[in-house]
């Protein structure tokens, strides 16, 4: 049960992400000085620490949608959803663990 | 001994006729799901992990992917892919929880012409841009742009 609220809490914060995103760059085509403002407020410190956030939603949203293809197709996915489900969260700690350093030192100019 | 089974109560609902839709966005989320992890990970790699990251992001980053054809099939791919399985997704969420049927019409009504205004928006973004706007300061410019 928890996978399916995360998929569904992850899946609604990226798709509000996505509609900004998609608005904020088609300021490119209204002036470079438009799109430098608005994408500088990605460039915060708040905002790169919200980036975090906003990846490790992707990351799981990603590996969970993997294991439910899983269980629909693979003929004993049904049987091993729950270990499955441990193998998403293992893989999402690695993925963040590479990550969130590799950007924090992005951000803060490590 | 012999098991008398009654005859079910409920009438025998056929089949509809015509496309299955539901079953086209169910296998929909999946195939472009599979597609969209490949390329949502690169599109964060390379914008987020190489060089300087997010810092690195300006007008001029922009046009220099623009630039590329492979970036230009790349994210064209990243908007459809990802916004219609975005939409598909709140149109299932709209259903579970919107149990009013004017409710769900307007909810319906609003993902569909948010979902259409963004995708020509966005596909005009990457095809409809120009890279060395005239007026624009040389130094927000990339630097393929020829000098005013």
């Amino acid at each position: 049960m928890w996978s399916w609220v995360l998929h569904r809490i992850t899946g609604v914060g990226i798709y509000f992400f996505l509609l900004v995103h998609i608005l904020d760059t088609a300021l490119v085509r209204v002036s470079p000085e438009a799109y430098n403002a608005v994408i500088g407020a990605y460039q915060t410190p708040f905002m790169g620490v919200a980036e975090v956030g906003l990846v490790g939603a992707i990351v799981f949203h990603a590996f969970n949608g993997l294991r439910i293809i899983l269980v629909d197709f693979w003929n004993i996915g049904t049987q091993i959803h729950r270990p499955m489900f441990y193998g998403v969260l293992g893989l999402w700690l690695i993925t963040m663990l590479a990550f969130t350093p590799r950007h924090l030192m992005n951000v803060f100019g490590w | 001994m012999s098991v008398t089974i009654e005859k079910p109560n409920a009438p025998m609902r056929r089949p509809k006729k015509g496309i299955n839709w539901e079953k086209w966005g169910w296998i929909y989320m999946r195939v472009s799901g599979i597609v969209l992890v490949v390329l949502i990970f690169g599109h964060l790699f390379v914008n987020l992990m190489i060089g300087e990251g997010v810092k690195a992001i300006d007008f001029a980053f922009v046009a220099g992917k623009f630039a590329n054809p492979f970036w230009v099939v790349w994210d064209t791919a990243l908007l459809w892919l990802a916004l219609i399985h975005g939409a598909n997704g709140m149109r299932t969420l709209v259903n579970d929880y919107a149990t009013k049927a004017t409710t769900r019409m307007v909810l319906h009504g609003a993902l569909l012409v948010s979902t259409l205004a963004l995708l020509i928006l966005g596909t005009l973004t990457i095809y409809a841009f120009d890279p060395c706007p005239a007026g624009s300061p040389a130094d927000l410019l990339p630097s393929f742009c020829p000098a005013v």
